[in-house]
Parts: structure tokens; C-alpha cells; sequence
């Protein structure tokens, strides 16, 4: 639906840095408990999160949100008998949890999709993904222009995207560079190697250089994207990640076996068991790291400041400048943008 | 010497002779989407390098890539038997993002086969007929589905009819036992299912000791096979080296059959079963071909199924799309026997029309 129109980015709407000024103050102000009051504030709203898994079946999607977030907050129970037919065409399906850690309470919503990938003639089946995650924009936007606005709108847009790439050892397959291609301009999106249990070190190590220089060529954007690197700091940290880790390699159980006394995640072969959070095993525990300890509220910024903002923009001038009439009544919930 | 010893129990001895002097031909097809493991499987399966000069295209390449069908050809000696082994690959297969009737080549290939040989059995010159037919076709089910993907599904009822198929889960290492359990057990049900054939393995007979038997019956239970390749040899400090994957948490030995099915495998498509796949190929596969070419050359206005009066039988096996519902193993060694039966009967039907047509089919060789 939606064509890649080669428009120039809008410019970030983050407000410029403070120019720091001469810093011989006379005394204390206590300017700096604002950083308190904002965590206090956070802690008594609480955040919203969304995130969407996207991925042939059997990729281990399902069971990853649930590693990476320590519930049962995926769609399915995480039994290896799944029942389940593949649907025909991808579905859309959107859960929502509310888990609380250290008094912070976060509404994580997972968005399933389940079908993609999986027919014989996959022709567009990203369709349905990119329609949704404009619809969610399309809600926030009514709502934005209002007369009468809530205080808090409710967030349901995706902040970030995990693409489930196969291990084929290869390269990246058709399917995975079209969906990638179509969807890095309107989405955060974060590839990771699923399975990665069936990969020697030197396979891993082979296959990301392939799959990131596929990426290159292809011109194909993942998150955190290089134009969006706010400083050097920013640079120097994201390129690293970039450059060296990403794809990341990931595997996800929700079973614990017993290593060295120590009860851990993981898959247990004849051969050995695979430790999910073992750095040497699998790089679940740099995903995680990356994408909940580090760059969360990054990537809830860049989808508000960038891709939204795109959206916003280009839905005004089709609408010739004017904003477009809104007339739903939603309930309200309380939520940060 | 003993008076009434005739000597003819030296026959099978002379036949092992002949055939070990003219060698043996296998054509072997290995099917399945790219990334399962399907050349380093043969590779370990054969001992060779056969994929050496490979080059997998990129993604990009691959956006409007057509299946292809290439053939590699080795020559394998072992114990003074030279099998001259054929690998038919179809690179490409799954690949696209519309697969569409991607199965076609495939079968056109297969079928194309069985039109040589028919046609160099009718010939006149049938010294030295090169069976190019497709015994056997591996095909690789990936381990990280929830079982036969509907592309698996479509590919096999293509093609069951007219080559031995004998379904193998690639990569096996990426599932733990009891999720291997569990999709193969998935499998088996879906293949039911689906009403897709594959390639059965004989009963042993009944002479056979209790060990046998149960060893036989454990090796078929195991199917659909769970294999894992590989061509390097792992020597861990005290161990004996093994061929293997070595992994971080450990090392995955191909021929260990609490590891994988690759001991199994072997056994039973090359040690034990590459002569029987030669002869379902023949008197099974091919048969049906030749019978449904046959009556359609012999009557070529007479496409019309009803009218099948001459023919005695009435069942559904002699249409000439291939839909034999073949249901439990009794019924399929019954039909087959009857089958063999029937062809005779009709090959003696057909000559007389047959010699007539060879001289005119002759002449215009355009085949």
C-alpha cells in the first residue's frame, strides 16, 4: 500500500542540548533531582512497551518474548505441542501484560503474526504487518489533533520490530530482504538469528558478516539506524553494536536445568546443554541488554520522534495541510507517549 | 563329494561376481529448501566432497530465481564395488518468495527419466542402456517447523507417485529429544494424512532372529530420519576423534545414535536398500509410468476414462494420473504383486500394437 516515497527524513524533534554554561555556581541548586522527580513519576505511571515479533513459524518467537521478558506473555503457552493450524493469510494479533520490577510498572503488549512466511506464495504477505503498525499511528494521530485532548494517549504504536531470520548458515533469504526493505522505513526494526543452537562459532561469526553486508547492499536500515545517532557518545556505542553484535544470535527456552549447582534457562541435548544467558553459548543476554536495559526509551523515541512524525507529516500534505477530522470516542488509558 | 550336490547354490555367488565386474548405478535426488544441510548430509553419506565448487547466490539473486535441476556424477569404490553414484540437486527449490508450482521442474525431471528408458528399452539397440532414472529422492524437512510446511506437502504429493521418497529432518541438532520425538510423530501423522507415500522399507522375513527383528522394527520407527552431517573430525583432548559438530556446550557425533539418525540412514539407504530402491523404481514406479505412456500412445483417441472396458480390473490403479490409494503396507505388497501381474498380461496385449507403431516411431525420431 504504502510506496517508499524517497522524501527527506523530517529533522529530529528532540530539543537541542543545553549549552552549558559557565558552571561555577555559588551553591547548590539541586537542579539535578529533576532526574529523582522524572524516575518517581515514571514509577507511579507507569510505561507503555509494544512489540512485535515477525518470523516464519517455528522460529522460537514466541518463546523468546517470553525469555526476554521472564513471563508468559506471549500468545501461546510455550509447550512444544502446539495444535495450532497455520491461518492462511497472517493474522494480527496483539497481547497485552502488565509486569512489574522494582516498583516500575510496565503494560508490555507482544503483537504476534502468526502466518507469515509460512504459504507457499508469499507474495506481499508483509502487508497485513504494515498496515496495522500505520493504523496504530493513524489512532495516535486522531487523538493528537483533538480539540479536547486526553492527557495521556494511549500508546498502542509499535516501538520496535524483532525479525526472526532463519539459520540456514547461508544468507539471508528473499522473503526476510522484501519485508526488511519494505518495513525499515516505518518501523524499529531488530533482526535477530533465531535458533542459533545449530550454528558453530565460526558459522555464527560467518553468517552475521553475510547477513549485515546483505543488509548494506540491499540499503536496508535496522534499528539503532546511523542517521539517528545523536552524538558521538551515541555513535561510537551504537556502531560498535552495529557493526560487531548485531544480527544478534539468540536462543530462547523457558525450561531450567540444573548447571554447577545453579539453576539456568536453557536446552538440554545429549550432547550438552545450551545455557540461554551464557555469553558463551548464545548472545540472548545482549538482546536483552539492548533492548530492555539500554535502549528502551530509545527506541519508544525514535518511533515517536521519527517514524511517527513521518507518518504525521506525510498524512497532512495528502490531506492538503489540514488535519484530519477526528471523531472516535475512545476510552481513555493512562499511558506516556 | 556328495552325489546330490548339484552346484547351482554357487549361483548367487556368480551374480555377486557379475555384478561386482560391471558396477552398480544409483541415482540419488536430494530435495528440500536451501539451508537444511542437504550437501554436507551427502558429503558425510558418501565420504566425498561432492559440493566443493559450490556457490548459494544471495538473497537478491535469488528474488526470481527458477528451480533448476543439476546433476554431479562420482564414481565410488569400496571393497571391489564400483557404484557410480548420480546427485540430483534442485538449488533454488523454496527459495523464492512465490514458490508457487516451483515442484514442476522437479517432476518434469523425474519423468523425463522414465521417457528415456522408455524409449531406450523399445529401441533396438539395448545393449547398453544408462538408467538415469531417479531411485531414491531424499527430501529435507527443516527442524524448525511444526512439521510438514504446506510447500512440503505440495512437493510431495507431486511426486510420490514416481520416485522412492524417504523424508529426512536436516539439522537435526537443533531440536532436543523430545522435541524430535514430537515432530517426527507430526509428521508421520500429517504424511497419513495427506495420503503421501513414501518409500517403504521391507518387512524382514520371518526367519530373521528376535535381534533383527527388533533392530529392523527400531530403524523404522525412526522415520521420518533426524540426521545431522558433517565432514570434520573433532578431537577433544582424551576422546577418539569423531566426525562432528563442535559446539560451545558440547559436540554433536554424527554416528552416535543417541545424537542423530545418520548410523540409521545409512544403513538402510545404502547398506541394506540400495538394490530394493533400483527395483521399486523399476517394477513399481516405472511400470506405472510405462503403463499410463503406453495406453494413452495405444489409444490416442481414448482418453476417456469410463471407457475402460477391456481392462479388467476396476479399481482406481489404472487410471493414468497417478492416484493409487495405497492405504496399509499388506494392501501395497498385494497390489504390487497384482500389479506385476496385470502389466504382463497387458505388455502381451500391447505387443502386437507396440511392433507396429516401433517401425513408424522409428523413422520419426524426434523424441
Amino acid at each position: 500500500m504504502s510506496e517508499l516515497v524517497p522524501e527527506p527524513r523530517p529533522k529530529p524533534a528532540v530539543p537541542m542540548k543545553p549549552v552549558s554554561i559557565n558552571s561555577n555556581l555559588l551553591g547548590y541548586i539541586g537542579i539535578d533531582t529533576i532526574i529523582e522527580q522524572m524516575r518517581k513519576k515514571t514509577m507511579k505511571t507507569g510505561f507503555d512497551f509494544n512489540i512485535m515479533v515477525v518470523g516464519q513459524s517455528g522460529l522460537g518467537k514466541s518463546t523468546l518474548v517470553n525469555t526476554l521478558f521472564k513471563s508468559q506473555v506471549s500468545r501461546k503457552a510455550s509447550s512444544w505441542n502446539r495444535e495450532e493450524k497455520i491461518p492462511k493469510t497472517v493474522e494480527i494479533k496483539a497481547i497485552g501484560h502488565v509486569i512489574e520490577e522494582g516498583g516500575v510498572k510496565m503494560k508490555l503488549t507482544v503483537i504476534d503474526t502468526p502466518g507469515f512466511g509460512d504459504q507457499i506464495n508469499n507474495e506481499n504477505c508483509w502487508e497485513p504487518i504494515e498496515k496495522y503498525i500505520n493504523e496504530q499511528y493513524e489512532k495516535f494521530l486522531k487523538e493528537e489533533v483533538n480539540i479536547a485532548r486526553k492527557k495521556r494517549i494511549p500508546d498502542t504504536r509499535v516501538h520496535c520490530c524483532l525479525y526472526f531470520i532463519s539459520p540456514t548458515g547461508h544468507s539471508l533469504r528473499p522473503l526476510d530482504l522484501e519485508f526488511m526493505k519494505h518495513l525499515s522505513k516505518v518501523v524499529n526494526i531488530i533482526p535477530v538469528i533465531a535458533k542459533a543452537d545449530t550454528m558453530t562459532l565460526e558459522e555464527k561469526s560467518e553468517f552475521k558478516q553475510r547477513v549485515r553486508k546483505e543488509l548494506e547492499v540491499n540499503g536496508i536500515e535496522f534499528y539503532p539506524q546511523k542517521e539517528f545517532d545523536e552524538d558521538l557518545e551515541d555513535k561510537t556505542e551504537n556502531d560498535k553494536i552495529r557493526q560487531e553484535s548485531m544480527p544478534f544470535a539468540v536462543v530462547g527456552s523457558d525450561k531450567e536445568y540444573q548447571v554447577n549447582g545453579k539453576r539456568v534457562l536453557g536446552r538440554k541435548t545429549p550432547w550438552g546443554i545450551i545455557e540461554v544467558e551464557n555469553l558463551n553459548h548464545c548472545e540472548f543476554a545482549l538482546l536483552r541488554d539492548f533492548v530492555i536495559r539500554t535502549h528502551l526509551q530509545d527506541l519508544k523515541e525514535v518511533t515517536h520522534n521519527i517514524h511517527y512524525e513521518t507518518y504525521r507529516a506525510k498524512r497532512l500534505n495528502d490531506n492538503g495541510g489540514l488535519p484530519p477530522v477526528s471523531v472516535d470516542t475512545e476510552e481513555s488509558h493512562e499511558s506516556n507517549p | 563329494m556328495d552325489k546330490e550336490y548339484v552346484g547351482f547354490a554357487a549361483l548367487p555367488n556368480q551374480l555377486h561376481r557379475k555384478s561386482v565386474k560391471k558396477g552398480f548405478d544409483f541415482t540419488l535426488m536430494v530435495a528440500g529448501e536451501s539451508g537444511l544441510g542437504k550437501s554436507t548430509l551427502i558429503n558425510s553419506l558418501f565420504l566425498t566432497n561432492l559440493y566443493e565448487d559450490r556457490q548459494v547466490p544471495e538473497a537478491s539473486a535469488r528474488l526470481t530465481q527458477t528451480l533448476t535441476i543439476e546433476r554431479r556424477g562420482v564414481e565410488i569404490e569400496e571393497g571391489g564395488v564400483k557404484v557410480k553414484l548420480t546427485l540430483v540437486d534442485t538449488p533454488g527449490f523454496g527459495d523464492s518468495v512465490d514458490c508457487s508450482d516451483c515442484w514442476l521442474p522437479v517432476v518434469r525431471f523425474i519423468e523425463e527419466q522414465f521417457e528415456q528408458y522408455l524409449r531406450d528399452e523399445s529401441g533396438l539397440n539395448r545393449k547398453n542402456i544408462q538408467d538415469s532414472r531417479v531411485h531414491c529422492c531424499l527430501y529435507f524437512i527443516s527442524p524448525f517447523g511444526r512439521g510438514l510446511r504446506p510447500l512440503d506437502v505440495a512437493f510431495l504429493r507431486a511426486v510420490h507417485e514416481k520416485v522412492n521418497i524417504i523424508p529426512v529432518i536436516g539439522k537435526a541438532d537443533a531440536l532436543m529429544p523430545k522435541e524430535t520425538q514430537a515432530l517426527k510423530q507430526k509428521i508421520r501423522d500429517q504424511l497419513k494424512e495427506e495420503e503421501i507415500n513414501i518409500y517403504q522399507f521391507p518387512e524382514c522375513d520371518s526367519d530373521e532372529d528376535e535381534d533383527f527383528k527388533r533392530q529392523d522394527a527400531e530403524m523404522k520407527g525412526s522415520i521420518p530420519f533426524a540426521v545431522v552431517g558433517s565432514c570434520e573430525v573433532v578431537r577433544d583432548g582424551g576422546t577418539r576423534p569423531v566426525r562432528g559438530r563442535r559446539y560451545s556446550w558440547g559436540t554433536v557425533e554424527v554416528e552416535n545414535p543417541q545424537h542423530c539418525d545418520f548410523l540409521n540412514l545409512r544403513r538402510m539407504l545404502v547398506q541394506t536398500h540400495l538394490q530394493d530402491l533400483k527395483e521399486v523404481t523399476h517394477d513399481l514406479l516405472y511400470e506405472g509410468y510405462r503403463a499410463r505412456c503406453l495406453q494413452s500412445l495405444a489409444r490416442p483417441g481414448a482418453r476417456d476414462r469410463t471407457s475402460r472396458s477391456k481392462l479388467s480390473r476396476q479399481s482406481a490403479t489404472e487410471i493414468p494420473l497417478p492416484m493409487l490409494p495405497l492405504a496399509e503396507t499388506e494392501k501395497l505388497i498385494r497390489e504390487k504383486d497384482e500389479e506385476l501381474r496385470r502389466m504382463q498380461e497387458m505388455l502381451e496385449k500391447m505387443q502386437a500394437q507396440m511392433q507396429q507403431s516401433q517401425a513408424q516411431g522409428e523413422q520419426s525420431d524426434a523424441l
